[in-house]
């Protein structure tokens, strides 16, 4: 904890709870909200002062009058731009910035790859940045990336957008005036909004088919009802940190052709490759050329250019062949108030980790993956990009620490090692083998006898108890308890010497072996009594 | 003939017996199991009885007229019914494992005096030895097993008694015991005083011991002991029939002898420990004796029970690992009904029992089915394991050793290599627990402070009552708040 430092100047020092400012966006069109009414009753919890700025849930259906009874005070906007913390779904424009305070910090998408001049003209205001769109993609972290939960929406999303273009019902259907057959989706990149895509066609009854470059994701395409296509030496290798990296020429060439052959098929194409903010071109002109009238493609990588040649970002395209093609970029917008309930409690989440005593101070610790990651500037310093971060989202990234052992060299050595314990377990059984030979010769016949129904019964006990399920352990126990309670029969047979002290001792013997017999049976049968098999 | 018919009846029990055990072996049969266990006692004891009865006939002057031997034998079994059949009826199912260490006790005990008896009747060389092992055998299942029922029943400390130089004591007590019954086999032809001394500090060694080594062994090894203590008392029973060459004793003990034996192993087996390292005992001492290799730092998260309603309504998957906490709460009941209530809503809800989850192999198994949880959705840990990467909701209550990372992620750790319960694979992990105190193991949990487990903390069945009081409430809750937001 030695970086660790509060956000506030070092001349003031705050014994008051730190403010939270939630402005109103100001981008056209957006109708998203960095903070609903429930979180900022979390907010509040961890001992901030909130304040929102008139209308601000306006567009997403949280009226002003919610975000008092949660406990936010609702102001202008020039109180919510000058809090100590200011949280805000887009980055902040010109005017927004002159109204950020020195020393403030700034919770919001920055795009930091995309815009570094934001990033230093904060830096230069000596504006705290945390970029929401720069959170490392390790499990800890995941409660708090933006960038997950609007690509979830978004996929979402694409799919209800292309429902309402695509002039044909999504499942298929058979009816008494004859059957339609269910819609094709294709879609391209299994990301988070790629799953959610394919997720919820599936669910509407499409057949879905989806591609991506990572071949570890092919597992959760198919858990999620959807079909993964292979295409021939396109797959590459698992990623270090999480994201799908640029694709060779070589692989360009192969996965091209099967774009060419899936787009041609499908009704429907959602592509959503985007590799660092700027998305790769996958489907040219040609290939939406050779779609059926009335296809339908969303491009979800508009934002960064579009996937599709013939996307224009933000709007709906009409090919000549009547394909259309939908760049809209503001699909998370288009359902506030889910989408603004999810990134609020992003917020939280981030706030939560940086406010470790819950008093409303926050406290960055850079020496912290996560909080490193999605530092952009500090103090008059640009912070991006942060140093690589090896994650786990690559399961092969696993167990860096073992040395490693080449697999050849570990068979040999666990065959010798599997080879030895055998030989040590042939001896040790020839030896007890033998013990028993030279015991038995010298054992006179009664014992002989005895001892051959001993090790037989032995066998017998351990095959027939070797199957047994766990969950009949303890009945097995009281009913073993009860059967051996047959000990009884070598007392009773004592019980009627004359000796009184044999026949005292036969008598507790076979008097306690007794209650073994009784209760082992009864409780072994009230305890199998209990087992219910599912009606 | 009449003795051929006895050993007749005695061939066709000890096969009752050996079917009787296979049955219990699944659910679908077990009853089947159960009822030949008791047909062949009934076939055991009825041959026992007439040839209990004939030799009294025989023999007017040694032994005692058949009808006072008639009246004994009655008087017997009227005793261990009327004391057998109210505990079997009453105990509580929570109550098992005492119930089971005290039923060994008594088989011990038996061994015990039927051995002094078998000796009053004198014999050779081998019949000395067998009588001396039964003795010794039984001896220290008896107090091993009161010491399991003291534990068990917390009528004594469950940490471990470790003495100064403990394994040295009880390898100690073994020579002297081989060295007495050495002795005891060359004087001891004729029963005579010494003879008789000597039996009985063999017993008395034995009884020291069997009291030492098992107040050796930590609460959390338990399962262990009680299947190893089941196994000794067959061992006894065995050594029993060897004495009174007594086929049917010999099969019946070596049943028992290896089953336990095989439970014994399985426990071991699911706790990586040998089998050696559980009988020396000292493990899980509290105090520091196990060193926490790797600090374990972090923020643990807490939920409240009615958070916890809200993530179990919205969930399609829920699987609950329960462990000792849950027997010790009582709250197998509240959970059933939780549980019945989830899946009434709709909610996949499945168990996931650990092999060493309780203080007897099986005990959750067992506390679950008197709550009327269906045994086909409590699956076991190999079952099981692989479901919890799609489930929503993990519950772990009152387990903790057996859900800990450490055992795999941790060389360092003192339950490394132990398979456990993968929870923390699920998308959200809600832990039961009264406070952040380590396991039996003394091993800080790594899960607790991970990002996807929360910690709900209380007594257990108070917890789980509180959820199910959430939980009608939960579904206007939920429409509320999506209104709301």
């Amino acid at each position: 904890m030695t970086s660790t430092m509060t956000a506030t100047t070092d001349d003031e020092v705050t014994v008051h709870a730190m403010t939270i400012g939630v402005p109103k966006e100001n981008r056209p069109g957006e109708r998203l909200v960095a903070a609903t009414p429930k979180t900022v009753g979390q907010l509040v919890a961890l001992g901030y002062e909130v304040h929102v700025q008139e209308g601000a849930g306006a567009a997403a259906n949280f009226p002003d009058e919610e975000y008092t009874a949660a406990g936010a005070v609702v102001g202008p906007a020039g109180d919510a731009w000058s809090a100590d913390i200011v949280t805000a779904v887009n980055a902040p424009s010109e005017a927004d910035l002159a109204a950020l305070r020195t020393g403030a910090t700034l919770v919001s998408v920055l795009g930091p790859a995309a815009h570094p001049d934001l990033v230093a003209t904060l830096a230069e205001r000596g504006v705290t940045a945390l970029a929401l769109d720069a959170v490392p993609r390790i499990s800890r972290a995941q409660a708090l990336d933006v960038l997950s939960t609007m690509s979830n929406v978004a996929g979402y999303r694409a799919v209800i957008e292309s429902a309402e273009e695509y002039g044909g019902m999504f499942g298929g259907q058979v009816t008494a005036a004859g059957k339609t057959a269910p819609a094709s989706v294709f879609v391209i990149g299994a990301g988070v909004a790629g799953l959610a895509a394919l997720g919820a066609a599936a669910s509407m009854g499409a057949q879905v088919r989806a591609f991506d470059v990572r071949p570890e994701v092919g597992e959760q395409i198919e858990s999620m009802g959807a079909t993964f296509v292979q295409a021939k030496a396109a797959q590459q290798e698992v990623s270090a940190d999480g994201y799908a990296a640029a694709l060779t020429a070589e692989q360009e060439a192969l996965t091209q052709e099967m774009y060419a052959a899936e787009t041609a098929r499908a009704d429907i194409v959602i592509t959503t490759a985007l590799v660092r903010g700027t998305a790769p071109r996958t489907i040219t002109a040609a290939m939406v050329a050779a779609m059926r009238p009335g296809s339908v493609i969303v491009d979800l990588a508009a934002s960064g250019g579009g996937n599709c040649e013939l996307t224009v970002p933000g709007e709906r395209v009409v090919t000549d062949n009547g394909v259309v093609i939908l760049g809209y970029t503001d699909l998370t917008s288009r359902m506030p108030k889910h989408t603004s309930q999810l990134f609020g409690t992003n917020v939280v989440n981030l706030l939560k980790l940086l406010t470790p005593a819950k008093d409303g101070q926050l406290v960055l610790d850079l020496e912290d993956p996560v909080q490193r990651g999605m530092t952009v500037a500090r103090a008059g310093e640009v912070l991006w990009p942060p140093p690589p971060v090896q994650v786990s989202a690559a399961p092969a990234a696993a167990a860096p620490a073992a040395p490693v052992e080449d697999p050849a060299v570990r068979a040999a050595r666990e065959a010798a090692a599997a080879k030895a314990s055998m030989r040590k377990r042939l001896v040790s059984s020839a030896v007890a083998a033998a013990l028993v030979v030279l015991a038995v010769t010298f054992s006179p016949a009664s014992f002989v006898g005895a001892f051959t129904v001993f090790a037989l019964a032995v066998v017998v006990g351990f095959y027939v108890i070797s199957g047994v399920s766990h969950s009949l352990h303890t009945p097995l126990m009281a009913q073993t308890n009860a059967i051996s309670g047959i000990i009884l029969v070598g007392a009773l047979l004592q019980i009627g010497s004359t000796d009184p002290l044999v026949m005292g001792m036969s008598f507790v013997a076979a008097s306690i072996a007794s209650i073994n017999i009784f209760g082992g049976f009864l409780v072994s049968y009230r305890m199998l009594g209990m087992f219910k098999k599912e009606a | 003939m009449l003795l051929h018919f006895v050993q007749g009846l005695y061939i066709v029990a000890g096969v009752l017996f050996i079917l009787s055990l296979a049955g219990l072996s699944k659910q679908d049969t077990a009853r089947m199991g159960n009822v030949a266990g008791m047909v062949g006692m009934v076939l055991a004891l009825g041959a026992t009885i007439t040839h209990s009865l004939w030799l009294s006939s025989q023999d007017p002057t040694g032994r005692r007229s058949v009808l006072v031997t008639l009246l004994l034998i009655l008087l017997v079994l009227a005793i261990g019914a009327s004391i057998g059949i109210p505990i079997a009826r009453k105990v509580e199912m929570t109550q098992m494992p005492e119930l089971i260490a005290m039923l060994h006790s008594f088989v011990g005990m038996a061994a015990v005096l039927v051995g002094f008896n078998s000796f009053s009747e004198g014999g050779d060389a081998v019949h000395l030895v067998e009588v001396a092992l039964g003795v010794f055998i039984g001896a220290y299942t008896f107090t091993g097993s009161i010491v399991a029922y003291l534990k068990l029943s917390a009528k004594m400390k469950s940490a471990p008694l470790t003495l100064p130089g403990r394994n040295m004591l009880n390898l100690g007590a073994f020579v002297v015991f081989f060295v007495l019954m050495v002795w005891f086999v060359v004087v001891g032809k004729t029963p005579s005083g010494l003879g008789w001394a000597l039996i009985l500090v063999i017993a008395a060694l034995a009884f020291a011991l069997g009291f030492h080594m098992v107040a050796a062994i930590g609460g959390g090894d338990m399962p262990v002991v009680v299947s190893m203590l089941n196994s000794y008392s067959g061992w006894a029973a065995a050594a029993a029939g060897f004495m009174l060459g007594n086929n049917l004793l010999i099969i019946t003990g070596s049943l028992v002898g290896s089953s336990g034996a095989i439970l014994s192993f399985i426990m071991c087996r699911a706790m990586n420990r040998s089998f050696v390292s559980v009988i020396l005992g000292g493990f899980g001492s509290e105090g520091g004796t196990v060193l926490t290799s790797a600090a374990v730092e972090g923020e643990h998260h807490e939920i409240d029970a009615a958070s916890t309603a809200q993530l179990l309504w919205d969930a399609s998957s829920v699987i609950i690992t329960p462990g000792y906490g849950m027997a010790v709460a009582k709250a197998q009941y509240p959970v059933a009904d939780l549980t019945a209530r989830l899946r009434a809503h709709g909610v996949d809800v499945k168990f996931g029992v650990h092999p060493v989850a309780g203080r007897l192999p099986g005990h959750m198994n067992v506390l679950l089915a008197e709550a009327k949880v269906p045994y086909d959705i409590v699956l076991e840990m190999d079952e099981i394991n692989p479901d919890f990467a799609h489930t929503d909701v993990v519950l772990v209550i009152g387990a903790n050793d057996t859900v800990n990372p450490a055992a795999l992620d941790d060389p360092g750790s003192p339950i490394a290599g132990m398979p456990v319960l993968e929870v923390w694979n699920a998308k959200q992990v809600v832990v039961f627990k009264r406070s952040m105190a380590t396991g039996y193991a003394g091993v800080q949990n790594p899960l607790f402070f991970k990002e996807n487990t929360a910690m709900l903390f209380g007594d257990a069945k108070t917890r789980v009552d509180d959820i199910i009081a959430a939980l009608p409430a939960a579904e206007p809750a939920a429409t509320g708040a999506r209104t709301a937001s």
